[in-house]
């Protein structure tokens, strides 16, 4: 079942001269986790902004063509109302928090709702459990390092319940081991809890392995769409030049050199066991 | 040179951010300062350019001591170009943002309009001239930042997170960029997590945690030692995990390049 469908959208900002991304055809289903990247200015972020109704609702300009989201026409629903299936969480997590203490914060979005005060405390508290923040409930957010924060963030989202969740980047502003205790957030929101995930990212060193597909933007259009591996392996990706993970490029190398490994690893875990089958040969 | 003896500081919400930190860098140097957030490498950075002064022992560049100077002669020998471009932003157009430190600086109109032609070039911003910086994506505005520190031709530059927002094009270019900055003798200094632009780039590593430094080195003494690595929060690069997952199979573990990776491989499995 499509949770995203798009059809030949084309989107112009208000200031914009040309088209941000044009004649995009998408269609996301159910429990896919989606990587979108592409070099800077392609319109990665833009499109996103459609899946939550930012576009056209909060930053105007000219969407044509036709978008829906969890059933929902983008156009003729209110931000409000499509942000109870798709939550979004962007770069920077301070940009997002506000609130005096973690709860609060995670509370917000339900108490807009106006949803009874048993049910937030269930939904919070699962909600901080799951992303492993239940123990800085009380702590202010300023007070948080930036991986807490961004988990703080993606618990706020989490606790609206939404089957769609949109994430731009958000591990760029973290150590290494803070944006991989993200990811591996993300991957369990999307292989255990089966919500969609769509991914936004430049890095694709230590997430490429979860995903089930990979969506490669050049100048505003969609150029590549399928398969992790094939995808980042191809020399399209290499030549619009995207960050295809080094194990990836060590297997494409050693393939130059005429040396096939039996798989095409996304991850450093990947590569030593392919590497170690044909050795144990 | 920069000379940090036994730098603390703490901020006035209480936190101890540099906890007697000594380090030496010198003129010509090449240095990435990696480590947790929170480990103190903002602070450290914002005390080269005097921004920050410290509580106790004694910050010196060029042998003088940063706080018997003012942040804006300072800044004639140091350019920081911060983490969020938007701290730093705040002209109507790029190149106002750009002319902004060469008119203080008391620079003439030409000597303004070459710089600020050059740099727009450098960093590829030629387009956005006359373009407000808050129209611009997060990179673009990042190169603004450093385009418009560079303009001023400091020897020492400090780039604090600099691939943030950049995509792999931008990184490579950027990558080029800081070396070529480095062979024409500028001290370079980034503040970084990304362990594969460091890999890629090769600088010398400080490494921070909690306030100290807990190791200086070279990038492939540091960034091949699971222990310090994992203590520092940073990750091992990708190819150096890939080799010590091979470690028992008779290779070397402290490999982090991917051309290198390829040939030892290569030796290995070909015949």
């Amino acid at each position: 079942m499509a949770i995203i469908e798009a059809e030949a959208l084309t989107y112009t900002y208000p200031i914009g001269e040309k088209p941000a991304f044009e004649d995009v055809n998408l269609k996301i289903n159910k429990g896919e986790f989606v990587i979108i990247t592409g070099p800077s200015g392609c319109g990665k972020t833009t499109l996103c902004r459609c899946f939550n109704g930012l576009i056209p609702h909060f930053y105007g300009g000219k969407l044509e063509g036709k978008i829906t989201v969890c059933g929902l026409n983008v156009k003729e629903y209110p931000t409000y109302e499509i942000a109870k299936h798709v939550g979004m969480v962007f770069q920077n997590p301070e940009n997002q928090l506000f609130a005096l203490s973690v709860e609060k914060d995670v509370a917000f979005g339900l108490e807009n709702l106006g949803v009874p005060r048993e049910e937030i405390r269930k939904r919070v508290d699962w909600a901080l459990k799951i992303t492993g923040t239940y123990d800085l409930r009380n702590r202010a957010p300023y007070e948080l390092s930036g991986g807490q924060q961004q988990r703080v963030a993606i618990a706020s989202v989490l606790a609206m319940n939404p089957e769609v969740i949109v994430l731009d980047e958000p591990t760029s502003f973290l150590d290494p081991l803070g944006a991989e205790q993200i990811f591996e957030v993300i991957n369990h929101l999307n292989k255990d809890l089966g919500i969609t995930i769509v991914l936004v990212e430049h890095r694709l060193d230590m997430i490429s392995k979860y995903a089930s597909r990979v969506i490669i933007m050049q100048n505003g259009r969609i150029v590549l769409d399928g398969n992790p591996r094939d995808i980042l392996v191809s020399e399209k990706a290499r030549l619009i030049g995207v960050g295809i993970p080094k194990a990836t490029l060590l297997y494409k190398f050693l393939k130059l050199k005429g040396i096939s490994l039996k798989r095409i690893p996304l991850s450093s875990d990947e590569a030593c066991r392919t590497i170690m089958e044909v050795i144990g040969k | 040179m920069i000379v940090m003896e036994d730098v603390y500081f703490t901020y006035p919400n209480g936190v101890e951010a540099l906890r007697g930190v000594n380090l030496t860098i010198k003129d010509g140097e090449f240095v990435a300062i990696m480590g947790q957030n929170g480990a103190g490498k903002t602070t450290l950075v914002k005390h080269i350019n005097g921004l920050l002064k410290p509580k106790r022992g004694r910050v010196l560049v060029d042998g003088i001591e940063t706080t018997k100077v003012s942040v804006a002669t300072l800044a004639r020998k140091v350019g920081l170009v911060f983490q969020n471009p938007d701290h730093q932003l705040f002209s109507e157009t790029v190149e106002e943002e750009i002319s902004f430190a060469l008119k203080n600086f008391g620079y003439n109109e030409k000597t303004i309009k070459e710089r600020v032609d050059w740099a727009l070039n450098l960093l590829d911003l030629k387009e956005y001239r006359k373009v407000s910086p808050f129209m611009l994506s997060g990179g673009e505005r990042k190169r603004v930042a450093l385009a418009s520190v560079l303009a001023w031709d400091p020897k020492i530059i400090i780039l604090d997170e600099p691939t943030i927002g950049q995509d792999y094009g931008q990184k490579e270019r950027l990558r080029q960029f800081l070396l070529q900055l480095n062979r024409q003798g500028k001290t370079v200094i980034i503040v970084t997590h990304d362990v594969e632009f460091v890999a890629d780039c090769s600088p010398d590593i400080i490494l921070m945690r909690q306030g100290r430094i807990i190791a200086t080195g070279e990038v492939k003494e540091i960034l091949t030692d699971e222990n310090l690595v994992n203590q520092a929060s940073v990750a091992l690069p990708e190819i150096t995990k890939i080799f010590k997952g091979l470690e028992n199979l008779g290779f070397p573990s402290d490999i982090i390049d991917v051309y290198e990776a390829t040939n030892i491989l290569y030796e290995k499995l070909k015949g």
